[in-house]
């Protein structure tokens, strides 16, 4: 509890990643009050043909789209799909890549090298290619998104937990630990796991800041999303064919992408710095 | 004296994939009740095989050829692994790293570490027995020591946490592996010197690999000779020094760098483990040797307590 509390006073200190922190507080908000502060909270569905590509202004604070719906309102929902899209995503890919990390660090042998090869496979083929056909195999939806993102990105969590596993399991608290007949379960849950933890809390979030990205790639694409879902890469490629006359379409999507994005990549980088532990003082030490 | 310790004829391999290398080549080594032995040889002698054969922790790859590890009267190597990890290591046997850093997980406090200790390895052990221990390895404000996190303390301070550990089961014998070699030398001899006091003041044998003989003159009162290995040469600290009787341990000798700063090395190399030379794997490179060496000379004991294993001893 002591140690959250000195994680969070030192963010609070950090202004990058009180900048991060602020943006994504900013976007769960967003996802939360969509409906409440919402201007249009039916132009997720409704079109109105009649208002077509306003520009902003007063009652359309982001403009009209193509279906004459209020991009600020769709931008707000749009909030929901990217947070499903990437907390699920990094969660499967962590479910899958954490424990095969641990387990392929903590053990030697051939079933380690099988399960690091076969890591290897997905980390040989660009993630967004390898993204891009899953998901056009699957059919074009963000559920199949959101498979084909963890399908991709669990390889990253691999390598980096078996890397800091091998390495622990070489020193020596950890070999006294076995020494003194602790089963491996007990050694990799209680002892390495909490070593390795700074860095997946810290890949998690840069994870996640990549993953809305290449989510959003995918919709552009047409991969993602379908009509009418307000999904932010979905309506920067609905946008392409009406700029720059309607330059505000593509800006409110683009701006949200780059925002959550940055949010994400700087509370990622401070944690880095925070969390470790050689950089912490125990409380009251006035050393 | 009473033996507390006797390695017998112990051999050790390690798979690799050049083939099998035999680290230990019949190695043997006594320790007796109340007494520190320095176990000096080069690096890659097989002094960490050694003890870590001992405490039986060697690593999967190493594979047993046969010999005996005596440790009061039984042999440890007919031990079973429950019974071992249990009552020996950790409690009758415990261990001082080479590397303070590593030695402590850096994400709990020490005395949450100190407790885990006392919980599997040191029973009897109350929280005033902790403080003695840490007062007696000179740690300032115990009490605050024991919230501190690893990182807060300095490698010799983490070093001292290391031997007031070690001390906490009330061991017979404290295996210290080369336990200063990541410490300053001013650092070092304070931590020896307080090692060795602490350890006679208790009776506690201890066994101190080291490849400096310096510090083996300094805080042993025996000192036992490994080569590529295989034990050359055993003898109490003075008369290692005045009367060595095995050429190595001479020429080991010789190549410490005298007051004008010259040094002589001993022509040739250490012999490759995967295909050792037979008998006394120093021969190749000694002066004296002759056909006989091809075999493995027998112990003898030119003096009371002085052992050593050559054909041709230098008189």
């Amino acid at each position: 509890m002591a140690a959250l509390v000195d994680v969070l006073s030192r963010m609070a200190r950090d202004r990058a990643v009180l900048l991060g922190a602020a943006l994504i507080l900013l976007l769960v908000l967003v996802a939360i009050l969509a409906p409440l502060i919402a201007t249009f909270p039916n132009d997720v569905w409704d079109i109105h043909p009649t208002q077509r590509l306003r520009p902003p202004d007063a009652s359309f604070l982001f403009g009209t789209d193509r279906m004459g719906s209020d991009i600020y309102s769709r931008i707000l929902f749009g909030a929901r799909i990217t947070i499903m899209v990437a907390v699920v995503a990094i969660g499967v890919s962590l479910l899958i890549g954490v424990p095969i990390g641990l387990v392929a660090g903590y053990y030697h042998g051939w079933p380690s090298d099988l399960l690091m090869r076969f890591s290897d496979i997905f980390l040989a083929v660009p993630q967004i290619v390898l993204a891009i056909a899953i998901a056009q195999t699957l059919g074009p939806s963000i559920e199949n998104v959101i498979l084909a993102l963890s399908l991709t990105y669990w390889p990253w969590f691999t390598r980096l937990v078996y890397a800091e596993t091998r390495s622990l399991k070489n020193e020596i608290f950890i070999e006294s630990t076995i020494a003194l007949g602790a089963s491996p379960f007990r050694v990799i849950v209680f002892h390495i796991l909490p070593n390795v933890s700074s860095a997946i809390i810290v890949r998690s979030s840069i994870g996640m800041g990549f993953t809305i990205l290449t989510a959003a790639a995918l919709g552009f694409l047409g991969l993602g999303a379908q009509p009418p879902a307000p999904e932010w890469g979905r309506m920067i490629s609905e946008s392409r064919e009406y700029l720059p006359d309607a330059w505000w379409y593509a800006l409110a999507p683009g701006l949200a992408i780059f925002l959550v994005v940055m949010g994400f990549n700087l509370v990622g980088d401070g944690l880095r710095d925070i969390l470790d532990p050689r950089l912490r003082r125990a409380p009251k030490s006035n050393g | 004296m009473v033996e507390l310790l006797a390695v017998e004829d112990l051999t050790v391999g390690f798979h690799t994939d050049a083939g099998l290398a035999q680290v230990l080549d019949g190695a043997g080594l006594r320790i007796d009740a109340g007494e520190v032995v320095g176990l000096v040889g080069e690096s890659g002698c097989g002094k960490t095989t050694l003890a870590r054969a001992i405490l039986g922790v060697l690593a999967p790859a190493a594979r047993i050829g046969g010999g005996i590890i005596r440790f009061k009267g039984e042999d440890l190597l007919q031990q079973d692994a429950a019974r071992l990890s249990r009552d020996i290591r950790g409690r009758a046997i415990t261990f001082i790293p080479q590397d303070p850093y590593g030695s402590f997980n850096p994400l709990f406090t020490v005395g949450a570490q100190i407790r885990d200790l006392v919980r599997w390895k040191a029973p009897r052990a109350g929280r005033e027995r902790v403080m003695e221990l840490l007062r007696a390895v000179q740690i300032p404000e115990p009490e605050r020591a024991l919230e501190k996190l690893p990182h807060e303390f300095s490698g010799g301070q983490r070093q001292r946490l290391m031997i007031a550990m070690a001390l906490l089961p009330e061991p017979d014998l404290i295996i210290a592996d080369e336990p200063t070699t990541a410490l300053d030398v001013t650092i070092q001899a304070q931590i020896l010197k307080l090692l060795r006091d602490l350890v006679k003041d208790r009776g506690i044998s201890v066994l101190f690999t080291t490849h400096d003989l310096g510090t083996a003159w300094e805080i042993c009162d025996r000192v036992s000779v490994l080569y590529a290995g295989q034990d050359m040469e055993a003898a109490p600290t003075a008369s290692f020094f005045a009367a060595a009787a095995h050429p190595y341990t001479r020429a080991l000798l010789l190549s410490l760098p005298d007051p004008e700063g010259d040094i002589r090395d001993i022509p040739g190399e250490v012999p490759s483990l995967l295909e050792p030379p037979s008998g006394c794997r120093f021969h190749p490179r000694c002066g004296r040797a002759s056909e006989a060496c091809r075999s493995r000379p027998p112990r003898r004991e030119p003096a009371p307590g002085h052992l050593v294993r050559c054909h041709h001893p230098v008189a």
